[in-house]
């Protein structure tokens, strides 16, 4: 008797199927790859926290317009522009001159090459700031636990894209990852104080990022400006909100950790004066 | 000049038989608008990532074109003994070299010119607008650079008898060129003597390919390069040619060409 080949294939496409039905819901508990839900990390691994670096580094090379020291550039480490943009810090002269990694230069290949190269530090900007946010997006999909992939892709988004709703999607997403940081918490209650204007809602958030940073004993011990970060912003929100007591306390907080307490005692000052000046002409008028 | 120009006329008739530059083209177009459909935080306006690997690529893809096509001119003319009947008709030597080395090179012009309108329309859909002049100069400097590059394949030719050895060096050279060539004074500044002389040496001997690489300009919209500085690159690299081209054609002159 001879089979006809046709039924043999149509055989062995049953049996395929019906071992694949049998097989497949096991085989998801072999190993960890199926619970992924980040392409990524099932392609990488662990490895493409990696690639996370990079591409943040690319986001600040964006940054930059392109203006960035190569592998070859002598360049001081610090903390990266982007990174530093987020906490408002304004470059100084001195800072501008540690970027000039290029030099004077150094023959004439060097100099004729720079006509054709990118020599000008510049910032991105007039929304133009957009143009990191791919990068920061790959860099959070690589590595979920940075947590300033987060803090400086929704500043970008709230601060110069006017996309609050956008920036609050990327913090919860990194809130989700990363449940105890108080940077991400931070972030989320600047969000709520300066874009959406909602005191209530920003002073929790503050609240609790300040116990999450309590609870963090390398945050205690190393990461003290993260403190002041808070409690000033929290002081500066009962100041506006008229609770000066309870400004005064924060700012209080703050004096013990800053590396300027003088400039906060001036404002803890000036809140003393205008309580003086409240409770003044109530107790001069007549009984 | 004639055969000069018939000799390249087969060269681009190869280069549109042959799938190199298809597959290329269509992988380029693939990668380039997968990327570009992206959805980044709902923000339909970025478009640097886009030009950034749409530019890569369009590099990767044209050094190919240019090495492979070179690499295996000789080489196959010699294997197939089609070099015999086309040296005994009234055709020089130096006449073959510079007819193949015309050849690549608007073969490759020919592949960049398309690559380059394909960029334009995508960057241009997003961005809406278009710097002609710009493309024109990137365009430019990159066919100039590729004429130093078709040059070094076709020496590396003569001295290697398979192609695809001629391939993996020249493109490692070039590589090597594009990624370490402007640095290598830096570097030459950190070493002990004799390495410092001998990064030195090396460093004012290569022809510096990194200067014909204007994708940041592209990419981050700065604007166009000073016309003279064009035009002195451009005399850069006709001199890395004619450097080229004189060493293979002393190489080819008195060579064998029995396989």
């Amino acid at each position: 008797m001879k089979a006809s080949p046709y039924l043999v294939l149509a055989l062995a496409l049953t049996v395929c199927f019906t071992l694949a039905t049998g097989i497949e819901p096991r085989a998801a508990t072999w190993s960890n790859r199926s619970k992924s839900d980040n392409v990524f990390s099932m392609l990488f691994g662990d490895g493409r926290r990696l690639f996370a670096n990079q591409f943040f580094t690319m986001a600040d090379v964006y940054f930059h317009s392109g203006y960035y020291p190569s592998i070859f550039d002598l360049r001081e480490e610090g903390t990266k522009e982007i990174v530093a943009a987020t906490h408002d810090q304004a470059e100084d002269e001195e800072q501008e001159k540690k970027e000039d990694f290029l030099g004077k230069p150094k023959d004439w290949i060097d100099r004729f090459g720079r006509h054709f190269h990118i020599t000008e530090h510049t910032h991105l900007e007039h929304s133009n700031e957009r143009e990191i946010l791919p990068w920061l997006r790959l860099a959070a999909d690589m590595d979920p636990q940075k947590i300033e992939t987060y803090t400086v892709g929704s500043y970008f988004m709230r601060q110069h894209l006017n996309r609050p709703r956008e920036a609050e999607a990327f913090l919860r997403e990194g809130l989700r990852n990363n449940l105890n940081s108080h940077e991400i918490l931070f972030e989320l209650g600047r969000l709520y104080d300066e874009n959406d204007h909602d005191t209530g809602r920003a002073r929790d958030v503050w609240q609790l990022a300040l116990y999450k940073w309590s609870k963090d004993p390398e945050a205690v011990k190393d990461n003290k400006l993260a403190f002041e970060a808070i409690t000033v912003h929290l002081a500066r929100l009962e100041r506006e909100a008229g609770n000066w007591q309870q400004a005064i306390n924060w700012f209080q907080a703050a004096q013990k950790v800053s590396p300027d307490p003088n400039a906060l005692q001036q404002r803890i000052d000036e809140i003393k004066k205008k309580m003086a000046a409240q409770s003044s002409p109530t107790n001069s008028q007549p009984h | 000049m004639n055969t000069i120009w018939a000799l390249a006329g087969v060269v681009i008739k190869e280069m549109y038989r042959r799938k190199d530059f298809y597959v290329l083209f269509v992988l380029t177009a693939l990668i380039t608008i997968a990327a570009g459909m992206v959805n980044f935080f709902h923000d339909p306006k970025i478009v640097r990532y886009v030009k950034d690997i749409c530019m890569l690529l369009i590099w990767i893809s044209a050094l190919l074109i240019a090495i492979v096509t070179t690499a295996r001119q000789i080489p196959a003319e010699r294997e197939s003994r089609t070099i015999f009947p086309l040296l005994a008709k009234p055709v020089t030597r130096a006449q073959f070299i510079l007819g193949k080395f015309l050849g690549c090179w608007l073969a490759s012009g020919i592949a960049l010119l398309v690559f380059y309108v394909f960029f334009a329309i995508i960057t241009g859909s997003r961005e809406q607008h278009w710097p002609w002049l710009t493309y024109l100069q990137a365009i430019w400097l990159q066919w100039a650079m590729l004429a130093v590059v078709i040059a070094l394949s076709l020496c590396g030719s003569i001295i290697s008898a398979a192609p695809s050895s001629t391939t993996t060096i020249c493109f490692i050279a070039v590589a090597g060129i594009l990624l370490v060539g402007g640095h290598l004074n830096t570097v030459a500044l950190h070493q002990s003597q004799p390495l410092q002389t001998i990064f030195y040496t090396i460093y004012f001997l290569i022809p510096h390919l990194e200067w014909f690489d204007i994708r940041d300009r592209v990419i981050y919209d700065w604007g166009l390069v000073n016309w003279l500085d064009c035009v002195l690159a451009t005399l850069y690299a006709a001199a890395y040619t004619g450097l080229f081209l004189l060493l293979t054609w002393l190489g080819f002159r008195r060579k064998s060409l029995n396989t």
